[in-house]
């Protein structure tokens, strides 16, 4: 089992790796660099050979890489194009705040997704199936900026109850952000919170069919105690899997939203920064954001892995 | 094991292709949800196509007097910020975007299904290395993936179309790898195997038949989450440029004004949903009627 | 909306064991009786909205202490009914009419509480597939005490105690072990004990058994039915055995439900109804059967049971009977108490006895190894699915595991059958892989031919070796492509090994199709259209379309039906004869190999330990591990005892040196069988057994012995 939990380690380490040369490699490809960035209608001649020895953008590709995968594993990422800050500082504040978000998007939504996913496997395809069922779907089919626009219009516009943009600067304290993060994180768990509803249906239906729990049936097990010893076990597992993709879909999905409600997240300064063709903070940003989908995932297939034991035996008999 | 008895009666023989599409389509529109979905689909195809002709107004004629104007007899839906007509833009406002994912969705599906049943079948060294790549892009947000290279190269349907296609094809070889490893431990592709066809048969011949209505199903998804990406850029400033009548870009634009002149946004927003969840009741309709096991997955 | 008529008298056959058949009045039966079903009509909606049958007007009683086997084909309702008899229905199945009685309950008629209490307590279920029956969640002893909690009146603390004396009971061996085990971690054989120890939890007075030893090996199969055997005796539980092996019930069961299309067609004794059937579709199901005592083929059952709803206003079995007269086809037959205390559902029940048995046997063709250059030749071949690992890679060596095959060595002559045997693990199907060019020797050759070179792996050999051998696979849902039409299936080793188009490619797959007994009119079907029979038979078919020189028949009958099974053996015999095939036939059924083959090789883990003519191999002398298996079948001959000779273990792997089966031998002699590979000892005959006890001995100390003709 120690063996199946370090190779799994050791394929999140290769897929970031991996993450990190295709992200460097991306932006190496595409035309200019840091230097026209900056420069821009006077990038050429002299000037254009020393700003690019100043960056060091002279040397070869290979040794930039290191340099650049180096700094990054002790968090160093170098000094923003456009701000002239230390790139760390301006992204560690806005990863504050993207995980504020998503932390409270997650705690309000996933014991919703659960319980109605849950609920609605057990009364399928009777009303509050159907209603849940449609509230999903349609939560997750309209695009967040729309049901953002919306919530805003009602919430903010007619009702006045809460703030339709986020005023509060990045820098500010997590408890300043409440009431103005209250829309944004209810758009932002709506989208998740359907999914991961119509996976735990699902799961949940494919296992009230199965032959064990038939076999349980008529074993006489009462109906509430096969529900929670034979059923829920095997059901959510394999919704472990589908929470982590989820929340890895939380950090490409939250850009929109950050931009309607002008939050000082990670993924607003991403969009400026790839406006501002600032490709170092492109690639820092970019790094980050794909480094916690990887520990996600690999969090995801580690407690899959401790929580499934027929996997654990299978791994054990190869290892 | 199932023993399928047979009376004279049943015997039937395989249908023509022409009959299938007729008899699929019947089966979804013989359940509500798929009627509607279907409608839904069909009437936006059928405004996209045939709007310029029945638009009432230039979409790009401003007028100073008219801004914001609540709809009545002259303008049906109003006017937006800068008194352009909402009828007339909301129904344009389709045309590039069912045009750019129309053209990118079978793009995609195709070369990321061939490769996905390539990978299933092959396994091995090439397989592992190429899903590994694949889990590396997938760990980038898309979101960074496609502003990178509009930003670059620009918002034209040149650019829009091959990035659309490439990088909504990537989760569909995972979704064609999966459907392929099904297949191909069963025994009828042991015995092409063993007849001595090469790789090239077994897909063309033994699998992708078999795969084939896991990826139209998929495909039907992928159009919607492509239109969902193209709105959404348009919506952030970088999709279909002003003055481009475009929903998402009409509904970022009213998003100022929402209060006090709602139809400049609302008969947009009211166009996309519709599309969308038409698309969405179509792929679930077209799930039932094929058969197939539709997994949820987030959208990439 | 009944419209099926009730049938008159149902009596209850008292069980064999007791001296004489008495009847009894039909009230004091059904009082007395513990299981009672009576006029049960169970259907589901048809699209188009009509009720369906799939059980009509069943009248069954089981008394205390009886066990009683339903038997039946797929399609006759047997599951459907022990399940009916918990009250259980699958999803869309409603009761039409009549009803189920359990001591004092109406199982339809109980509300949910209720049936949990009466369930899984005193009458339990043993479920066909026990890997899939267990929560992979819980480990086997939380099930079990589940059990005990629900229907013991033990006190929480004395459960533990409790399950291992039930795990026990079940003859499992080590029982604190298993307790602690997930279900996926035992063998088959275990994980069925297993569903025995946990119905028996509740102190059942019925037990319902479907299909419960289906999958398993022979003799984990023997073991299992002494055990049903010995708990009927010990605890006097009632059992409803349901299945399609007739040998099985023979073991288990004192009376006999014989069901088709639904119905009750003959109950009795099991005496009675295995050596004198008063009902044509019994007699024809039995002489479907091969007999190991008997090496014939078995004769076919023509036709196919009708579909639900589509039996018509006569005898549902008309169609397919050789003794149907004009009165058969207007009105369904009554069930009828014979003198002899059988009941049956035909109008001449009499006259079943005159439908030949003997004699309709199809010839099997024999051939006798002959000395002239063979078809194929196995030159010691070893097979590893071992693959090497990143480590191994490195250093360029093979895994240090011992060989899934090893030293097979085997010359088939032209137009020979040689039967393969073996249980699971055994490497027949491994080796046919390997013929076939699928899996590649990593020792040895497969030759063609005398002398005759052929490339081991698929890829590498030329269209002509591909074409002279073919396959045919055990699953015919799995092997024909589910979107290709016959005429595709068809058409493709035509115009790939003989490059037929157009008309010419049409009517060849046309005889091909006639030539298999199946029609023209099957040219446009898809598998989804037609039965296991009709699919395999397109199978064999698609092999013979090559012309080939050997035919590798992968256990070609074990999925399906007896009665099709049967045809299907007529059919490799007519192409034999016609063709002179040479066929390498792996199976684990003893007597359908019996039947077919000419030669046949024994096989334990992959190593061969006995060759040689069918006759010399089932008889004496034998290798202990032949002895083992034959002693293990389960022929539908009453009062015939298996003989268990080996216990049901099952092994893994080979060992890594000495005789395969050191392990289980009953007969072992000493270290040398740990240490060294038996030699070879060949009789003039060419039966050749690798032991190390001599010839002479064997003989002698063989156990009972099943006669060969």
């Amino acid at each position: 089992m120690l063996r199946m939990v370090l190779q799994r380690l050791m394929l999140g380490v290769v897929t970031v790796a991996l993450v990190s040369l295709i992200i460097f490699a991306g932006v190496e490809l595409l035309p200019g660099d840091a230097c026209t960035a900056v420069l821009q209608r006077d990038a050429h001649g002299q000037r254009l050979i020393n700003c690019r020895k100043e960056l060091g953008l002279d040397r070869p590709a290979y040794v930039r890489y290191a340099g650049w995968a180096a700094g990054a594993v002790r968090g160093e990422f170098g000094v923003s194009a456009n701000s002239d800050t230390r790139i760390s500082e301006l992204v560690g504040d806005r990863v504050k705040n993207s995980l504020l978000l998503g932390i409270c998007a997650l705690a309000a939504g996933l014991p919703l997704a659960f319980l109605f996913g849950i609920l609605a496997a057990l009364k399928r395809d009777k009303a509050l199936d159907l209603v849940v069922s449609g509230l999903a779907i349609s939560a997750m089919t309209i695009p967040e900026f729309v049901s953002a626009t919306m919530l805003i219009l009602v919430f903010s516009g007619w009702l006045g109850w809460l703030p339709g943009i986020v005023l509060t600067s990045a820098n500010a304290p997590v408890a300043k952000f409440f009431p103005e993060i209250i829309l944004p994180v209810v758009v932002l768990s709506m989208v998740m919170t359907a999914h991961i509803l119509r996976t735990v249906r699902s799961s949940m239906i494919e296992v009230l069919d199965s032959d064990y729990v038939r076999m349980a049936t008529l074993k006489g097990v009462p109906y509430r105690s096969m529900i929670l010893r034979h059923v829920l076990p095997n059901a959510l597992l394999p919704a472990i899997n589908v929470v982590a993709l989820t929340v890895a879909w939380l950090l490409g999905g939250v850009v929109v939203i950050e931009t309607v409600f002008n939050y000082p997240g990670l993924g607003r300064l991403m969009v400026s920064a790839i406006s501002d063709r600032d490709l170092a903070l492109v690639q820092a940003i970019a790094l980050i954001v794909a480094s916690v989908y990887v520990v996600v995932n690999l969090t995801a297939d580690l407690l899959t892995l401790v929580a499934n034991p027929r996997l654990r035996t299978a791994m054990a008999r190869h290892a | 094991m199932t023993t399928t008895i047979l009376t004279p009666a049943t015997v039937a023989t395989k249908p023509g292709a022409l009959q299938r599409l007729a008899q699929l389509l019947r089966d979804m529109a013989s359940r509500p949800s798929g009627a509607v979905g279907l409608f839904l689909v069909l009437l936006h195809l059928l405004v996209a196509i045939l709007s310029p002709w029945l638009v009432p107004y230039d979409y790009k004629t401003i007028s100073a007097t008219l801004i914001l104007a609540p709809p009545d007899a002259l303008h049906w839906f109003g006017t937006d910020q800068l008194g352009r007509d909402v009828f007339t833009r909301t129904l344009l406002g389709g045309r590039e975007a069912i045009l750019v994912t129309l053209v990118a969705t079978p793009i995609a599906v195709t070369w990321g299904g061939l490769l996905g049943i390539y990978l299933g079948l092959v396994g091995g060294r090439i397989d592992n290395v190429v899903m590994r790549i694949v889990d590396a892009f997938l760990a980038l947000p898309w979101i960074l993936k496609m502003l990178l290279l509009i930003v670059t190269f620009g918002t034209g349907i040149e650019v829009l179309i091959p990035t659309l296609a490439t990088f909504y094809g990537i989760p569909v070889i995972r979704i064609a790898r999966a459907a392929a490893h099904n297949v191909v431990a069963r025994d009828f592709v042991l015995a092409s195997r063993a007849r001595g066809h090469g790789k090239f048969t077994i897909i063309s011949r033994e699998l992708l038949p078999n795969v084939l209505d896991a990826l139209m199903v998929e495909g039907a998804m992928r159009w919607s989450w492509m239109l969902l990406a193209f709105s959404s850029l348009s919506f952030l400033g970088f999709g279909v440029a002003p003055p481009n009548p475009d929903w998402g870009l009409m509904i970022a634009d009213a998003r100022t004004f929402l209060a006090i002149a709602p139809w400049a946004g609302l008969y947009p927003i009211v166009a996309l949903s519709s599309l969308i969840i038409g698309i969405n009741l179509t792929a679930d309709a077209l799930a039932k009627a094929l058969g197939v096991d539709r997994a949820q997955k987030a959208p990439i | 909306m009944n419209d099926f008529p009730s049938t008159t008298l149902r009596t209850g056959a008292t069980p064999g064991h007791s001296s004489a058949a008495e009847s009894r009045p039909a009230s004091s039966a059904r009082d007395s009786a513990l299981i009672d079903i009576h006029d049960l009509t169970i259907g589901f909606a048809s699209r188009a909205g009509t009720m369906l049958p799939v059980l009509r007007n069943i009248d069954l009683q089981v008394r205390r202490g009886e066990s009683v086997g339903l038997v039946g084909e797929s399609g006759s309702g047997k599951s459907t009914l022990a399940l009916a008899a918990m009250g259980y229905l699958k999803g869309g199945l409603k009761v039409m009419g009549g009803g189920a009685r359990f001591a004092e309950h109406a199982m339809f008629d109980l509300s949910r509480p209720q049936l949990e209490r009466v369930r899984g307590g005193k009458i339990a279920l043993i479920p066909q597939n026990s890997g899939q029956s267990l929560t992979p969640t819980l480990r086997i002893g939380t099930q079990l005490r589940e059990a005990l909690a629900l229907h013991s009146n033990l006190p929480p603390a004395a459960h533990p105690q409790r399950v291992i004396e039930l795990l026990a009971q079940v003859r499992l061996p080590e029982p604190a072990t298993i307790f602690a085990r997930y279900p996926h971690e035992l063998s088959g054989g275990q994980q069925q004990r297993v569903a025995i120890a946990m119905a028996l939890a509740g102190e059942p007075d019925a037990l319902l058994l479907d299909e419960p030893t289906t999958g398993l090996d022979v003799t984990t199969q023997a073991h299992i039915l002494e055990l049903l055997r010995e708990l009927n005796r010990e605890t006097g539980t009632a059992m409803v055995y349901v299945s399609h092996d007739l040998g099985a019930i023979a073991r288990v069961c004192d009376r006999v439900v014989v069901l088709y299309a639904g119905e009750v067609v003959l109950q009795g004794s099991t005496r009675q109804v295995l050596l004198a059937p008063m009902h044509p579709y019994a007699k024809g199901l039995l002489a479907s059967i091969p007999k190991l005592s008997d090496a014939q083929l078995p004769v076919a059952l023509a036709g196919r049971p009708p579909a639900p709803g589509g039996a018509g206003s006569g005898c549902s079995f008309v169609d397919r009977c050789a003794i149907a007269q004009d009165k058969c086809r207007s009105a369904r037959p009554p069930l009828a108490t014979l003198a002899s205390g059988e009941v049956s559902r035909c109008y001449f029940p009499e006259q079943t006895a005159q439908i030949a048995s003997r004699g309709a046997n199809p010839v099997a063709v024999r051939v006798s190894a002959d000395a002239g250059p063979p078809a194929l030749v196995l030159d010691d071949i070893c097979i590893s699915y071992a693959r090497p690992g990143l480590i191994d890679q490195l250093l360029g060596r093979r895994p240090n595991v011992p060989n899934t095959v090893d030293g097979v060595a085997l010359r088939i002559g032209k137009g020979e059958t040689i039967g393969l045997v073996g249980e699971s693990g055994s490497g027949k199907s491994t080796i046919l892989k390997a013929v076939a060019g699928l899996l590649a020797p990593v020792r040895g050759a497969i030759e063609f031919g005398q002398d005759e070179a052929m490339a081991q792996d698929v890829d590498h050999r030329t269209p002509d070796h591909l074409r002279r051998i073919q396959l045919v696979f055990q699953n015919p849902d799995d092997s024909l492509n589910p979107r290709h039409t016959v005429a595709d299936i068809l058409a493709q080793p035509l115009q790939l090994y003989f490059g037929l188009k157009g008309e010419e490619l049409h009517q060849r797959s046309v005889a091909l199709l006639e030539r298999v007994r199946l029609g023209g009119h099957y040219m446009d079907r898809l598998p989804s259209q037609m039965s296991g029979g009709e699919k395999q038979r397109i199978a064999i078919a698609r092999a013979f379309a090559a012309e080939p020189d050997v035919v590798l028949c992968d256990e070609v009958t074990s999925a399906l039906d007896v009665s099709v099974q049967a045809a299907v053996l007529e059919l490799l015999n007519d192409l034999k004869r016609d063709k002179g095939t040479t066929y390498l036939f792996v199976s684990h059924d003893l007597a359908v190999v019996r039947a077919l083959s000419d030669r046949v090789a024994v096989l334990y883990q992959g190593r061969l330990c006995e060759v040689g003519p069918a006759a010399d191999v089932y008889a004496s002398p034998s290798h202990p591990y032949t002895e083992v298996l034959l002693g293990a079948v389960l022929e539908p001959v009453p009062d015939k005892a298996p003989v268990l000779l080996a216990d049901d273990v099952v092994e893994l792997a080979p060992p890594a040196k000495g005789c395969p089966f050191q392990r289980r031998c009953p007969k072992k002699v000493g270290d040398i069988c740990d240490t060294q590979m038996p030699p070879w000892q060949t009789s003039e005959g060419g039966h050749a057994i690798r032991c190390h006890i001599p010839r002479g001995d064997l003989a002698a100390t063989a156990s009972t012995h099943v006669g060969v003709k």
